[in-house]
């Protein structure tokens, strides 16, 4: 692991001629780091409850109110998929619900739990919360935009929230909005409803935008001496690459948003061809409704990685810190990372191989597509190989790793089906897609915020949480999770269709009333599951036991600021000098197990430890 | 120990499942049995590393569960069997990518002899239009459409004039002969699916897309709606009947011209101009 500071100095210490690790030995030249560029930045602390709780500019408190603010629309986006679920396994007990109804709950669950739920999740909580802590920045390095950036989510929230109560209800699209039908009659919300969803969508868009030009020049231009990048834990790679990634694919959606508002308002013509409904040809003419899938694709499918990178970031460090083992092969897991990013953005017509356009991109496709699960599988082989000859600590938090592991292949393997052009033909919208990216979009990430929960608690609320209900939590979550979405695969192979009010059943196939009363329990009880957290964090916060410093006994910087949690600054008076990677676990010839990223080399001198 | 049994049961379950599970492929009637093959080629492949990656993971869960006195190995890379995985798993891609771009290529190009039938889709509903003894559809437009023009051929078309209107949801096809599906849409995104068959594309508004099968078996199917068009979606149904040669030829006997439906019309207006002068 090349490092340009100290190309000529070396720390692979003789071991003969070495001072042992007290302190007082430093060794200079062994330890020199080269000084800071530029002074440190000035913080604005809060005089007032408004400024320190409310309208705050610290990137922690804005991390967990961007936190709290996603899991809001997490539970809404979970109770719609209750609905769902009641009516597609028990029509009787769904009486209330019309298939408008159906569509709309349908449309908002997608909607919320891509972009408002796990986006804002990963990039403004985890991004918010542990960017500044794990480069060794006091803050975020534009703090006052950072703070428009989370209550111009917050807004995009409440717009989103309100098409609920409008007339005509919130729109019933779809989340992937097609046009023509999104804005026609015969779809659900298309008046009120869908025009809210465009406008959230675009305050979401501009709000993230503040956000990411934080998190990207924090990540560039703000890391402590020594904090080479090479040296930056994994999770603050997978979500730098994930916001730029966000940063060029959320303009295509702007655009499309745009677009078609104005389609909607002005009868302009982007994606609205001639239209003849209920015997009248309507005023549009000329636009492509392919052009618009083009262009959300172009969003959604790096949007997929927006999600997923950073829960592969996160994924590798809990993994490597419970495995007590250095991550395995950290440069190819960079390169990994930056690979997919890259990649994602040669693949979104993957979702549109019968959407109808030239047939001949379904070469291109595929063959992009296929590509990118090289690196993807070298990321799985790596996590794998970490756990192999560790000293794995079987607790909560790796539980959830060993889970994400588990539905991350699941679905990474089906995705090798739907990319796979002529396979995707007879599984395209059917209930195999729904299945493949619950699995690996839905469910894996959120194997990962869970164990990043349980990991990360003690840092942020200065407690443990209950290992026990942890635990409880987890089992019934994986568990109940695997036995909706693995058997959904099958309706996908009969030919059920997705989207259809009326669970497809009929006497030309095998019968798929069992199946969709047991997906539905399992979704009840997942659901229901997910309370245990939340009864957990309460609890723990009342009463539970008082974290010591660094619990899990890890070696990146947020877990030695001068305070547990926090406080605003992070680090008190001096900022931390980083000597090495954060992966230093189970060194041969260390006292300890770990050697934390600010240990120079001079105090762990007769270690094997690897230059980096 | 449990926590590594648990998921071994998961993996073992998981297998269990797919060899006994009822729910699976419902008969296929066409020729696109490359693609159920590569299906489960990719089964094969792709299910033979799920297990391969969980065993081995719930291998190290038993054999490296935590102790106080031991120490993880510390080795922060191996180029050689990161190099040997790498190009292991570039040849698997390739092995599953090889067999999907052949069909690929086969679906994208339509048989000669293939007979070409209009599919076109409204919300909510379908109906079909053959080619008359020309074998040439003739040509539409949206604007034309009305009831004695329901598929809004261009009466100026020389090619529609034959054109064998089926106003129904249910089409017959020849049993073993290909069929080029012309999809076109009045107004929204529309898909017309028969699961049997295996095949799909999208119907695009302002466009004609296309795809082909030649259907094998002779039977009934249905046709599902497999483009989310609106809340008719889950109820937009339509049929196929798969008929022999001589089966075939009797129905389409009796079906309609565009010719015959427009002078149907005509003589429908001179009645009722009739009547109303009465």
């Amino acid at each position: 692991m090349s490092d340009e500071y100290d190309n000529n100095k070396s720390y692979q210490a003789q071991s003969s001629e070495v001072l042992d690790g007290s302190a007082g030995s430093i060794n200079p030249d062994m330890d020199y780091v080269r000084p800071a560029e530029i002074p440190e930045q000035d913080l604005y602390h809060a005089h007032s409850f408004i400024e320190k709780w409310i309208f705050c500019q610290d990137a922690k408190v804005i991390g967990v109110q961007y936190f709290l603010t996603a899991v809001f629309t997490g539970i809404v986006g979970l109770i719609l998929s209750w609905l769902m679920r009641l009516q597609l396994g028990f029509p009787e007990l769904a009486g209330f619900m019309t298939a408008e109804h159906y569509y709309q709950f349908v449309t908002m669950h997608g909607m919320i739990m891509v972009v408002y739920f796990l986006t804002a999740l990963f990039l403004g909580g985890f991004g918010n919360y542990l960017i500044p802590l794990m480069v060794g920045a006091r803050d975020m390095v534009f703090p006052y935009v950072n703070m428009l950036s989370f209550w111009m989510f917050f807004v995009a929230v409440m717009v989103l929230m309100a098409s609920f109560f409008v007339p005509g209800g919130p729109t019933g699209a779809g989340w992937t909005l097609y046009p023509p039908q999104t804005i026609l009659e015969g779809t659900p919300g298309s008046g009120t409803g869908i025009l809210l969803m465009l406008i959230s969508l675009s305050l979401f868009v501009i709000g993230f935008t503040m956000g990411g030009l934080n998190y990207m020049i924090t990540i560039l231009q703000a890391r402590t001496r020594g904090m080479t990048l090479m040296r930056m834990p994994l999770t603050v790679w997978g979500i730098f690459t994930a916001t730029v990634l966000a940063m060029l694919a959320f303009p295509a959606l702007l655009v499309s948003a745009i677009m078609m508002t104005l389609d909607k308002v002005l009868q302009t013509s982007f994606f609205m061809p001639t239209i003849l409904k209920a015997g009248e040809v309507l005023e549009y003419g000329g636009g492509s409704p392919i052009l618009f899938q083009h262009l959300f694709w172009f969003f959604g499918h790096p949007e997929v990685y927006i999600v997923a990178l950073p829960a592969f970031g996160i994924v590798s460090d809990l993994i490597s810190v419970h495995a007590r083992k250095n991550i395995f092969g950290y440069r190819m897991m960079v390169w990994a990372i930056v690979g997919i990013g890259g990649l994602s953005f040669f693949v979104w017509a993957h979702h549109m191989y019968v959407s109808g356009m030239n047939p001949w991109f379904g070469f291109f496709f595929a063959t992009t597509t296929l590509i990118i699960a090289v690196p993807t599988a070298m990321k799985v082989y790596n996590w794998i190989l970490t756990l192999w000859r560790g000293n794995i600590r079987i607790n909560t938090v790796m539980l959830w790793c060993l889970g994400f592991i588990v539905t991350f292949v699941n679905g990474g393997i089906t995705g090798i089906f739907l990319g796979n052009v002529s396979v995707d033909v007879p599984l395209s919208d059917t209930y195999f897609v729904v299945a493949h990216f619950h699995m690996v979009m839905g469910i894996a990430p959120l194997m990962v915020i869970m164990g990043a929960v349980y990991h990360w608690f003690p840092l942020v609320a200065g407690k443990m949480l209950s290992e026990t209900l942890g635990k409880w939590h987890f089992w019934i979550t994986f568990l109940g999770a695997y036995s909706i979405y693995f058997p959904m695969h099958y309706l996908g192979f009969i030919g059920v269709p997705r989207r259809y009010f009326e669970m497809y059943d009929s006497p030309y196939m095998t019968s798929t009333v069992g199946m969709n009363e047991f997906i539905s329990v399992a979704a009840f009880i997942v659901g229901a599951a997910q309370f245990i957290l939340v009864f957990n964090i309460i609890k723990t916060l009342k009463t539970g036991k008082k974290a010591e410093q660094n619990p899990w006994k890890a070696n990146s910087l947020e877990w030695y600021t001068s305070t547990v949690p926090p406080e605003h600054g992070n680090f008190g008076e001096r900022l931390p000098v980083v000597h090495r990677w954060p992966y230093d676990f189970s060194v041969p010839g260390a006292k300890d197990d770990f050697i934390p990223q600010t240990t120079a080399p001079s105090e762990v001198a007769n270690t094997e430890v690897e230059k980096t | 120990m449990h926590a590594g049994i648990i998921f071994l049961l998961v993996i073992v379950g998981s297998i269990l499942f797919h060899i006994f599970t009822p729910w699976y492929w419902t008969d296929i009637a066409s020729n696109w049995g490359g693609m159920d093959s590569t299906i489960t080629l990719t089964f094969w492949v792709g299910g033979g590393v799920f297990v391969a990656v969980c065993l081995f993971m719930v291998y190290c869960v038993f054999r490296y569960s935590h102790k106080e006195d031991r120490r993880a190995e510390y080795k922060p890379e191996d180029k050689k069997l990161e190099k040997i995985l790498t190009w292991a798993t570039t040849l698997g891609v390739c092995a599953l990518l090889a067999p999907g771009l052949i069909i690929w290529n086969q679906y994208v190009n339509v048989p000669k002899n293939a007979i070409e039938v209009d599919v076109m889709a409204w919300q909510w509903g379908w109906q079909y239009r053959l080619p008359g003894a020309d074998g040439k559809l003739g040509t539409t437009q949206v604007r034309n459409i009305a009831d004695n023009n329901p598929f809004g051929i261009n009466p100026d078309d020389p090619f529609g004039k034959d054109d064998v209107m089926i106003e129904s949801d249910v089409i017959n096809l020849e049993n073993n002969r290909p069929v080029k599906i012309l999809l076109r849409s009045v107004d929204v995104l529309h898909n017309w699916y028969v699961p049997q068959f295996r095949s799909k594309m999208d119907a695009v508004p302002g466009t004609v897309t296309f795809y082909w099968f030649e259907p094998n078996k002779v039977g009934e199917y249905e046709v599902l709606c497999a483009e989310y068009c609106g809340v008719g979606h889950y109820a937009m149904r339509g049929g196929v009947e798969v008929q022999d040669k001589a089966d075939y030829e009797v129905w389409l006997s009796e079906q309609e011209t565009f010719e015959q439906l427009s002078a149907r019309y005509e003589k429908l207006n001179v009645d009722g101009n009739k009547l109303a002068k009465k």
